[in-house]
């Protein structure tokens, strides 16, 4: 369902100022953002933490309390409904802008309502723009969902303004390298389990802990993850939901400066400043963003019989315990199975496909060709696509791709949607080199790679959106070439191998390798690629 | 008494030709009344229906019991004490069984047993115990020690696995005070005797226990030992721990007792402690010292009513924290609070009536509580006038700080009855397609809120999962405070209506509740006792160490398990 249909045809500033009422778990009423920083620095277990810190230290327990309470002020939210109106007035009007469409799925927001009144709820997104945040508030609002409390960088905070309004709007900030600083781990992870104890809010953060520069998914970060779960394992709620969510776009807002600092040009600083000037990507088009709420898991369902909660029987609740091996292997598992739910929920676009292939030939292509043989042609483009969208949607992809449209003009207008970075002239595909500033001086050769990198790495990054669908099989048919012998074993385990290797680039479930393997298997019989028996594989 | 049920055969709970209910009999303080509001409350409660009646079996059928399997040189040797002895059927089924949810049910249905005992003996006095045990040792036959039958842990299941032939060893002749000594307060009495006649007998001297557990109308004394029993007045008079001064009982072994009645010994681990607990796998009881003390001048019931649980929870801890409690303090849930509402006898004028509402308008209206939220705490203070006075001054001050109001002796005193009635209760819920059960468990303060709100809700997804198509009943009581923790009782109940096996679709809800407790920090049992019931926990609990320290205690003691009823290991 497309959300920005109904704002399309209806006025943006009743969308905003309508009543809103959600329902939050067991219905808890709202917690100011004063009493729940109140709470968090009268805990037993920050003030466990600050005294042990004092006598570390040397200081007075009076002034690691002062900083506690400004590592707190730095960090808090400040909730106000005003301003989410205001967000969603604003938001309704850039996004409507930005995207032709916002597809949701209500089936999912519907089971997530469920959800947030039958336990508390954290919010697992995968993060591959700044926008992701904002349009999953601006969902929630304009359903009548409780807004979400959500992890954000400190970076964001940074921003003249905007910081503010994020703060507002619930977000609440978390700084980059923590490290050892046990008072802020103490007064962060005190703060995000206070939130999921009283629930009245879900919280939000994502998984990845950053922006996906590669648009791949990154292994998962468990800090957080640990924060937000440690209520349950203690017994102090009933149990707690995840919902995996993933978005996918057509095309990211941040494109150009995602493939920059892939070439180490510096991330520019966030600042408002740089926002303001951003505007410009205000009057590109950058086709449908897809929102997909994935089924709602509950932590004690998946963590029966991995984690013994007696463990905690002989500490008081309120001292820091550090989680036995089991635990945290089962909860390293958990963010693992989380990021491949967000995985293969995620809507693919008919242009990563088509990044595969014009990729793929643009190794081969060669730079000092005739002007017509550069690149490829478009009939050859469009035969592969499809032959790769059979392939993608039998591996059980999820395709945006519209059957009542033509094959043709599928392609060509998302084509059209990255025209910059590719071009289809008379028949032949290629990509564009980066445009210099207007009149500037002949560039220097290293600017020149640079140049004609950035496009690369641009179609590089939407092919990489697709890489999930096709690892498992990719890396069985890699063993199969490799390994001399046909002996399922032996392939077997230079898939394990394989696996291993290439466990920080893709994610694959720790101990899930024999079902990968047979999955892989499944798939690559199904195309016609191998057939298996129960000694063999070939 | 009941064959098939709780209590005395002329007292039970059923609901009339007008579809009133009324407790029959004239026993209890509710004998012989109408109580108007119990039907509705159990038809909203449970959605069932006066109309759909699941009776029992009106008789034990004989045909249902397993032939005796007779020990022949055994039964010679024990006609030759002349120790009276049965086979009967009837007499060997009412031994076979505690109170059980799945054992009630059973007999209820006719069903057939799988094992009971192949006879009963009726010993006399410490020797006649002796005797019986050197035979038993002698002819390889094994024993059950039996006192009131009110076990609810499968303690009295005979091990179906069992080939020899099962004496049930009934103590109830054996239940006679045999002296008080007034210059130490201690009372030496035989194990065999029942909680109430105790109190009885002592009252006449113008002593008591305080001994009080629920069960008492019908627990013995030796039982209280074997599963360490705790009263509702332990903050006065203590546990049974803490009460007895001497214990004799008879081993495979012979007998163990000490050598004097000093009130404290450091002889190494105290030897009561083996004893205290040991759920009759180790021997039986025969006599025990125990503390008595005179009977309090004054006693005075008492009640406060809290906006919400966890308001009634922070008191009950400060007033732990002062040291403070009542002989009894309780705090019962919203569900419970109800529950004892529905079993108000028909109010006789329209005074009354008028001030009952008068009263409900003051709290719910006036103080703004939500009837659905609010719960109620019920006191009993004990002593001289002068001094119940004032620690019932000092408790009503700290509950009145977490928000509490006074509420009455009377409603105080219903929550008493309460316990007394709650298993009569459970055979009229039978009746109607009702199945009904209690646990227990003690845990730490600090997460009393966190525990009882999870297992509840255990409770109810369980049901749903397992295919219970009503709304079950979950409320708990915190039902006796101490300085480190509280004991928590839990009321479990649904209606069976479309389900196969509704027994074992209760036992797994329990299990999962029992599960559920111990992973939010509860112990095992406070006092009901491990059984065979909770036996899979034990090595958690204890850790594996503790329960080899225990068994090798049971293979020194017991080398030929001739307590063989394999309660607890």
């Amino acid at each position: 369902m497309d959300i920005l249909e109904e704002r399309r045809r209806s006025s943006d500033l009743g969308h905003a100022l309508r009543t809103f009422t959600p329902s939050p778990y067991r219905g808890t009423p709202p917690l100011s953002a004063g009493a729940l920083n109140r709470k968090v620095l009268e805990s037993q277990y920050l003030r466990y933490v600050t005294k042990e810190v004092a006598m570390e230290t040397g200081e007075s327990v009076d002034l690691v309390r002062e900083e506690a309470s400004g590592i707190l002020e730095e960090m808090s939210q400040n909730l106000q409904l005003g301003f989410i109106r205001l967000l969603g007035f604003t938001l309704s009007k850039v996004f409507k802008r930005l995207f032709s469409h916002i597809n949701i799925n209500q089936e999912g927001l519907n089971r997530l309502q469920q959800a947030i009144q039958e336990s508390p709820v954290i919010l697992m997104p995968n993060h591959r723009s700044y926008v992701d945040f904002l349009v999953l508030s601006y969902i929630l609002f304009t359903y009548d969902l409780p807004i979400p409390v959500i992890a954000a960088g400190i970076p964001l905070m940074d921003m003249k303004m905007v910081g503010e309004v994020l703060r507002r709007s619930g977000a609440f900030f978390i700084r980059r390298a923590i490290g050892s600083d046990k008072l802020y781990w103490a007064v962060l992870s005190e703060y995000v389990k206070t939130i999921v104890r009283t629930g009245y809010a879900p919280v939000e953060f994502f998984v990845e802990g950053l922006r996906s520069r590669t648009l791949k998914s990154l292994t998962p970060k468990l800090g957080m993850m640990h924060m937000v779960l440690e209520p349950f394992f203690k017994g102090e709620v009933y149990d707690i939901t995840l919902v995996p969510i993933s978005i996918s776009y057509d095309r990211v807002l941040e494109e150009s400066l995602l493939a920059h600092e892939l070439l180490g040009v510096p991330k520019p600083r966030e600042t408002t400043m740089g926002l303001l000037k951003a505007r410009r990507v205000l009057e590109e088009d950058y086709g449908s963003m897809h929102v997909y709420f994935g089924m709602p898991l509950s932590v004690r369902q998946l963590t029966k019989g991995r984690v013994d909660r007696c463990e905690y029987n002989l500490l008081p609740r309120d001292l820091p315990q550090r989680p036995s091996v089991e635990t945290q292997e089962c909860v390293s598992w958990l963010a693992q199975q989380v990021v491949r739910i967000q995985e293969q929920s995620s809507i693919l676009s008919p242009w990563s496909l088509m990044a595969c292939l014009v990729l793929q030939d643009h190794q081969d292509a060669d730079p000092a060709g005739e002007e017509h043989e550069k690149g490829l042609s478009w009939e050859l483009l469009t035969q592969r696509t499809l032959w790769l969208k059979g392939l993608a949607i039998s591996f059980g992809a999820h395709l945006d791709w519209p059957e009542q449209l033509p094959e043709n003009q599928v392609m060509s207008s998302s084509m059209a949607l990255h025209r910059s970075v590719i071009r289809c002239h008379q028949g032949r595909v290629t990509l564009l080199e980066e445009e210099g500033p207007v009149g500037a001086e002949p560039f220097t050769t290293e600017e020149g790679v640079v140049r004609r990198a950035r496009p690369v790495l641009m179609v590089a990054a939407y092919r990489n959106q697709a890489l999930h669908v096709f690892i498992r099989p990719a890396m069985l048919a890699l063993a199969v070439h490799t390994v001399q012998s046909s002996q399922r074993e032996d392939i077997y385990s230079y898939f394990r191998f394989l696996l291993d290797l290439f466990s920080n680039d893709f994610i694959f479930i720790t101990g899930r390798s024999s079902q990968d393997f047979e999955e892989a298997c499944s798939l690559l019989r199904k195309c016609g690629a191998v057939q298996t028996s129960q000694q063999e594989v070939t | 008494m009941k064959w098939n049920g709780w209590g005395y055969s002329d007292s039970k709970f059923l609901f009339n030709k007008k579809g009133q209910a009324e407790f029959t009999g004239k026993r209890y303080r509710l004998s012989g009344m109408v109580l108007p509001s119990l039907q509705d409350w159990f038809e909203n409660t449970f959605g069932a229906s006066v109309n759909h009646k699941s009776p029992a079996t009106p008789a034990l059928n004989a045909s249902a019991v397993p032939p005796a399997r007779l020990n022949k040189a055994f039964v010679e040797d024990l006609k030759a004490t002349g120790i009276p002895f049965s086979h009967e059927a009837e007499d060997r089924v009412f031994r076979a069984h505690g109170h059980c949810l799945h054992e009630i049910f059973a007999l209820r249905e006719g069903k057939k047993f799988e094992r009971v005992p192949d006879m009963v003996v009726w010993p006399n006095c410490h020797n006649d115990v002796v005797k019986i045990v050197e035979l038993a040792c002698k002819h390889n036959v094994c024993l059950i020690p039996y006192g009131g039958g009110t076990s609810v842990t499968s303690a009295l299941e005979c091990p179906p696995e069992e080939t020899r032939c099962i004496v049930s060893l009934d103590t109830s002749q054996m239940n006679r005070i045999l002296w008080i000594d007034e210059k130490n307060l201690v009372a030496h009495v035989e194990a065999g005797i029942i909680g109430q006649d105790l109190e009885r007998l002592l009252n006449e001297s113008g002593y008591c226990t305080g001994h009080e557990p629920d069960s008492m109308e019908f627990s013995s004394l030796g039982g209280w030992v074997a599963t360490r029993a705790s009263g509702m007045k332990k903050n006065v008079y203590g546990n049974i721990e803490d009460l007895v001064i001497h214990i004799k009982v008879v081993t495979p072994r012979g007998v163990i007792e000490k050598s004097c009645q000093g009130p404290r010994m450091s002889t190494g681990p105290d030897i009561h402690h083996f004893i205290l607990g040991s759920e009759g796998t180790l021997g039986v009881v025969t006599e025990v010292t125990m503390k008595i003390r005179p009977i309090p001048e004054y006693q005075k019931y008492g009640s406060v009513v809290f906006p919400n649980f966890e308001a009634g929870v922070a008191c009950l801890r400060e007033v732990a924290k002062q040291r403070c409690a009542p002989a009894s303090i309780r705090l019962m849930d919203n569900e419970q609070f109800q529950f004892g509402h529905a079993l108000k006898p028909q109010v006789s004028s329209i005074f009354t009536n008028f001030v009952e509402g008068l009263k409900k308008f003051y709290i719910t209206k006036f103080k703004g509580f939500d009837p659905h939220q609010l719960v109620v705490a019920t006191l009993l203070f004990e002593g001289d006038r002068e001094r119940v006075l004032q620690h019932e001054k000092q408790v009503y001050d700290i509950a009145a700080t977490f928000g509490g109001l006074a509420a009455g002796e009377d409603n105080g005193q219903r929550g008493y009855i309460l316990t007394f009635v709650i298993a009569y209760l459970r055979d009229l819920g039978m009746d109607y397609y009702v199945v009904a059960e209690s646990f227990e468990t003690s845990v730490p303060w600090d997460r009393v809120l966190d525990l009882c709100r999870n297992v509840k809700e255990r409770i109810n997804r369980e049901c749903k999962e397992r295919g219970v198509q009503f709304q079950p009943l979950t409320s708990c009581r915190v039902t006796q405070t101490y300085d480190a923790g509280a004991c928590v009782y839990f009321y479990f109940a649904f209606n069976y209506r479309g389900l196969a096996d509704p027994v074992h679709t209760y036992e797994q809800v329990e299990h999962a509740a029992r599960e559920e407790i111990l992973a939010n920090g509860g112990s095992l049992s406070h006092h009901h006792g491990v059984g065979k019931l909770r036996k899979e926990w034990m090595k958690e609990s204890i850790s594996s160490l503790g329960v080899g320290m225990l068994q090798s205690v049971k293979d020194y003691v017991d080398p030929d398990n001739i307590f063989g009823n394999r309660n607890l290991l």
